[in-house]
C-alpha cells in the first residue's frame, strides 16, 4: 500500500480504511496481532485483514461486517486527524486541474496543515514530481513528515519548518505550481515568485474572506502575474430516494354509468425515484485566487540575477 | 565553503547509467534523465541552483564542493538502480535525508539559456488565447488560420517562446509583442464623479464607423485606435475613474488584435471545449471534470478503462494526468475510437505507448471467455492482391491490438474507470464495472440527472459498490477590483452530474439476495458467439 500506487493485498504496516456503511468509516494502521474496536465488533488485524485483498468483506466478532478500503487521498481526507481546518475533495479538486498538476510537477505548498491537500497533491505529481510544503507549527511539520513516511510518500516531499511570509519556500526557481492556504497570502506572493521556474507557472491561493481576497489581488497584479481570476466552488450532493405521493381524488368527473366501473380509490398513490438535497450543506469553504507567472523576459531576468550576486556577495 | 566561479554541474545519463559530475565552467549535454532532479531535490534541497531538462539532457547547478558531491553521486548511482524497481529505495532514501547538510543560501545563476523546449515548434499542437477565448491549432506553415473573425499565419511563431503575444499585422503575419510596461491611456487622470450629466444619446462618439475603419486601414494598431477613440469622445471625461477604466477595458477587448501562443493543457483545453464546442463535450464543464480527474483518484502506474464521447477531452485529460506511466484502455462504442481532442493535448510520442483500445461490442464475450483474439482473418487466404495485403496487415494490427487491450482487462483488475458519455450510462456503468479489481474508484458524468439515478438504484440492487454519491458541482466567478468585488454577473447555471463510488468484493460467505452479475449472463453467452463469428 501506498498512497501513490495501489496493491492488491493488505500487508503489515499499510493504512486501511474501514468502511462500516453510510459514510461512516475510520482509518486504521494494520499491525500484526493488533485489534480494532468497531461498532460491529473486533477486527483482528492478524487473523482478519493481513494478507486479504483490499475491498473484502470482514466478519467482526459481534457478526456485523465492514468492507476494508485501499486509502486514496480522497478517503484520507474524509478520516485524517484534524488538526487545523481542512481542504476538501472539491476544493481539492479545482485546485488540482487549475495549477495544471500532472506527474513530475514540483510543487510548493504552505501551510502544510493537516495534510489533506498535500496527499492529493502527492498522488498527481508521483512518481517523478516534487512537493516543497511549508509549515510555520513545529508539531504539525513534524507529524506531517511522519505522516507521509507512513504512507510511503515520504521521498516525493520536502517538509520544512518555517515562516513562508518571512522565509519563503527554501528552494528558488524550481516550482512549477504554488498553493498558498495561510492568513496572509499576499505576504508570500514575492516568495512565491521566486520559487517558481522562470519560464512561468501557476499560482493558487485560497482565503475564506474576501478581504484576503482583495489583498491578494491586488499584490498577484502588483508582482507581475496574470490571468488573475477568482472562482468560489460547491459540492451539491444529491441523496436518491423512493418517494411516495398521494394522488388527489376529485371524484368522477362525469356520473358514473355502471356502479362498478373502475376510478381510483382515495388512497391511490404513486411511487417515483427521485433526489432531495441535504438538509445543509457546506454553503462556503473559501475562495479560490488563481493566477499565471509569466515567463520572466531575458532583460528582466539578467537584472535580478546580478542583484542575486550583489545580496549574496 | 565553495567558489561560485565553479560550482559543480551533476548530470546524468541515462543510457550509460551514469551519474557525474564536473565543474561550471562546461556543462555537458547528456541524456534524458529526469529522474536526477528529483533524487537531488530530496536529498539536498537547498544545494539546488538551479534544475533544467531538455528533451536531450539533464543538468542539475548545485552549491558545494565536488568531493562532497562525488560521495553522494555514488550513493544516488546505487539508489537510481533501486530506484527504477519502484519504491523500495525507500530505507536508502530516509537515511540520505538524514545526511542534510546545512542551509545554505540559495542563489539562482543560469547565465547560458537553454530553452529549446520552450520553443514553439512546426508541427506542435498549441493553443491560441485573446482574453478569455481559447482556440487549439497545429503550427504549420503557410497555412491561413482563423481566430474570432480574423486570419493570420502561424508560421512567425515557429522558435518564438510559448507564452509569447503576438500582433497581428497586416497580410495576416504575427508580430512578436515587446514586453513593455502597461501605459494607462488617460495619464492625465480627469474623471467625473457620477453618472448624472451622462446622456445616453449615442452622440458622444465623434468618430464613425467609417472613420475607425481608415484607422485601420492606416495599420494603427489596437492600443492607438483606443486612444483615438478615448480623444474623440465627448463624455470620457466626466465618467467616473471606474467607468473609464471599464471603457477603456471594453474598447481595447474590441479593437486589439494580438494574440498568445501557449502550450495546452487540460485545463486550458477543458475551458475552450466548454466555452466554444460545449455539444462536443456533453456540456462536461471543466470543473465537472476536474472532479471526475481527483475523484476517479487518476494517477501515474494505474489501469484506468475510461468509455467517453467527449471528443477524446476526458480521454486527454485522463492520459495527463497519468503522465505516460501505466495503461489506460479507451473502451470506444462503433467502428472506432474518437479521439480528435487527445491530439491537441500534443503529447509526447511515448504516450501512445500506454493508450489501448477495446470496442465493446466484445466486452461480452471478453466476460464469458469467448473472446477469440488467435484467430486468424476468415478471408485472409482469398486476397491476393497488394490492397488486400495491406487490409491483411492493417487487420493483423488491430488484432494484435484487441488482443494486447483483452490482456489488460481480463484480469478484470483495472484501478479505475471514468465513462462520461452520451449513452445511457446504466447499462455502461453494469458492463464496465466487472473489469475493475475490488477497493477501486469509479466516476459516471451524465448531462442528466435521472439516468444517474437509475444507475444508483441498480448499483445498490446488485451490490460490489459502496460510498455512492450522486453530486454535481457549483462554480461562481468573482470580479475582484478595489471597492468593486462583487460575483460575476453571468454564471453557468449546471455542469452535468456525477455518479461516483468505489467497488468491493461480491463474493462472501455471507447470503447474497441478488444474485451476482459474475454467474449472470449464461442465457447471454450464447448470443454473443454468434456475433464474434
Amino acid at each position: 500500500m501506498s498512497f501513490v500506487e495501489y496493491s492488491e493485498f493488505i500487508q503489515e504496516g499499510d493504512v486501511a480504511i474501514i468502511f462500516l456503511g453510510h459514510d461512516s468509516m475510520m482509518p486504521i494502521k494494520v499491525q500484526q496481532g493488533a485489534q480494532t474496536q468497531t461498532r460491529y465488533g473486533v477486527i483482528r488485524h492478524s487473523k482478519d485483514l493481513i494478507g486479504q485483498r483490499f475491498g473484502t468483506k470482514v466478519t467482526c466478532s459481534k457478526g456485523g461486517w465492514v468492507y476494508v478500503l485501499h486509502p486514496t487521498p480522497e478517503l484520507w481526507t474524509l478520516n485524517l486527524p484534524h488538526r487545523t481546518q481542512i481542504l476538501y475533495t472539491t476544493d481539492i479538486a479545482n485546485i488540482t486541474m487549475m495549477l495544471e498538476l500532472k506527474p513530475g510537477s514540483v510543487v510548493c505548498e504552505s501551510g502544510t496543515g493537516s495534510g489533506s491537500l498535500s496527499h492529493a497533491i502527492l498522488r498527481t505529481i508521483a512518481p517523478t514530481g516534487h512537493l516543497h510544503t511549508v509549515e510555520f507549527h513545529q508539531q504539525r511539520a513534524e507529524k506531517a513528515a511522519e505522516e507521509f513516511r507512513e504512507h510511503r510518500v515520504g521521498h516525493l516531499v520536502t517538509v520544512r519548518n518555517q515562516d513562508v511570509c518571512k522565509e519563503g519556500f527554501g528552494v528558488t526557481g524550481v516550482a512549477d505550481a504554488v498553493f498558498l492556504d495561510i492568513p496572509s497570502p499576499w505576504e508570500a506572493i514575492q516568495h512565491a515568485k521566486s520559487a517558481m521556474k522562470k519560464q512561468g507557472g501557476r499560482v493558487c491561493s485560497f482565503s475564506p474572506c474576501i478581504e484576503q481576497v482583495q489583498k491578494t489581488c491586488e499584490a498577484l497584479a502588483g508582482q507581475g502575474f496574470e490571468e488573475i481570476s477568482t472562482v468560489e466552488v460547491l459540492l451539491r450532493v444529491h441523496e436518491v430516494r423512493s418517494i411516495t405521493l398521494p394522488l388527489p381524488d376529485f371524484g368522477p368527473d362525469k356520473p358514473l354509468e355502471t356502479p362498478t366501473d373502475t376510478r381510483i380509490p382515495s388512497n391511490a398513490s404513486v411511487l417515483c425515484k427521485t433526489t432531495t438535497p441535504p438538509r445543509e450543506m457546506a454553503g462556503h469553504t473559501g475562495y479560490l485566487t488563481f493566477a499565471t507567472k509569466p515567463r520572466i523576459h531575458c532583460l528582466f531576468y539578467l537584472q535580478f540575477v546580478y542583484f542575486g550576486l550583489i545580496m549574496w556577495i | 565553503m565553495f567558489e561560485f566561479d565553479h560550482p559543480t554541474v551533476l548530470f546524468y545519463n541515462s543510457l550509460s547509467r551514469r551519474l557525474d559530475a564536473t565543474t561550471w565552467n562546461e556543462p555537458i549535454r547528456v541524456d534524458y534523465g529526469e529522474r536526477l532532479i528529483h533524487l537531488l531535490s530530496t536529498i539536498c534541497p537547498e544545494r539546488i541552483l538551479n534544475a533544467k531538462e531538455t528533451q536531450a539532457s539533464t543538468w542539475v547547478y548545485v552549491v558545494g564542493d565536488i568531493s562532497y558531491f562525488s560521495i553522494l553521486l555514488f550513493l544516488l548511482g546505487i539508489l537510481n538502480e533501486c530506484y527504477s524497481g519502484s519504491y523500495k529505495s525507500s530505507l536508502l532514501f530516509s537515511w540520505l535525508s538524514s545526511q542534510k547538510i546545512r542551509r545554505e543560501t540559495v542563489l539562482m545563476a543560469d547565465n547560458e539559456d537553454d530553452d529549446s523546449q520552450q520553443r514553439v515548434n512546426e508541427g506542435d499542437y498549441v493553443v491560441l488565447k485573446r482574453g478569455d477565448i481559447y482556440k487549439a491549432v497545429q503550427i504549420q506553415k503557410k497555412k491561413k488560420t482563423v481566430f474570432e473573425k480574423q486570419w493570420f499565419f502561424l508560421d512567425n511563431a515557429v522558435g518564438e517562446l510559448y507564452g509569447t503575444t503576438f500582433e497581428v499585422v497586416s497580410g495576416g503575419t504575427l508580430q512578436p509583442r515587446k514586453p513593455k510596461h502597461v501605459e494607462h491611456a488617460a495619464d492625465a487622470k480627469e474623471a467625473g464623479t457620477d453618472n448624472r450629466h451622462i446622456l445616453d444619446d449615442g452622440k458622444s462618439q465623434k468618430l464613425t464607423r467609417d472613420d475607425i475603419e481608415t484607422l485601420k486601414e492606416q495599420g494603427l494598431k489596437g492600443q492607438e485606435i483606443v486612444q483615438q477613440l478615448i480623444e474623440n469622445s465627448t463624455t470620457f471625461r466626466d465618467k467616473t475613474e471606474f467607468a473609464q477604466e471599464k471603457y477603456i477595458k471594453k474598447k481595447k477587448k474590441k479593437y486589439e488584435n494580438s494574440v498568445m501562443v501557449l502550450r495546452p493543457s487540460c485545463r486550458i483545453l477543458a475551458m475552450m471545449y466548454h466555452g466554444r464546442e460545449p455539444g462536443k463535450i456533453c456540456h462536461l464543464r471543466y470543473d465537472t471534470l476536474a472532479q471526475m480527474l481527483t475523484l476517479g483518484n487518476i494517477h501515474a502506474g494505474s489501469k484506468v478503462l475510461v468509455f467517453e464521447t467527449c471528443a477524446g477531452l476526458v480521454l486527454g485529460a485522463v492520459m495527463e494526468r497519468m503522465g505516460g506511466y501505466g495503461s489506460v484502455v479507451q473502451m470506444y462504442p462503433g467502428g472506432g475510437p474518437v479521439r480528435a481532442g487527445v491530439e491537441s493535448f500534443g503529447f509526447p510520442p511515448h504516450f501512445n505507448e500506454t493508450l489501448h483500445e477495446f470496442p465493446i461490442q466484445h466486452v461480452n464475450a471478453l466476460l464469458a471467455g469467448t473472446l477469440d483474439t488467435d484467430a486468424k482473418d476468415i478471408d485472409a487466404g482469398r486476397s491476393p492482391t497488394s490492397e488486400g495485403q495491406e487490409k491483411k496487415v492493417r487487420m493483423e494490427e488491430k488484432r494484435k491490438k484487441l488482443a494486447a487491450a483483452a490482456v489488460l482487462l481480463q484480469g478484470r483488475n483495472a484501478d479505475g474507470l471514468v465513462i462520461a458519455s452520451r449513452f445511457h450510462p446504466c447499462p455502461v456503468l453494469l458492463g464496465l464495472i466487472k473489469f475493475l479489481a475490488p477497493s477501486r474508484p469509479f466516476v459516471v458524468y451524465s448531462q442528466y440527472k435521472e439516468p444517474l439515478i437509475e444507475c444508483y438504484t441498480k448499483l445498490r440492487e446488485q451490490g460490489g459498490a459502496v460510498s455512492l454519491r450522486l453530486t454535481d458541482s457549483w462554480i461562481r466567478h468573482y470580479q475582484v477590483l478595489p471597492n468593486r468585488t462583487h460575483p460575476v454577473l453571468l454564471m453557468s447555471g449546471g455542469g452535468g452530474y456525477l455518479l461516483s463510488g468505489t467497488t468491493v468484493t461480491t463474493d462472501t460467505p455471507k447470503v447474497n439476495t441478488e444474485p451476482t452479475s459474475v454467474e449472470e449472463p449464461a442465457a447471454k453467452r450464447v448470443k454473443l458467439e454468434e456475433e464474434t463469428e
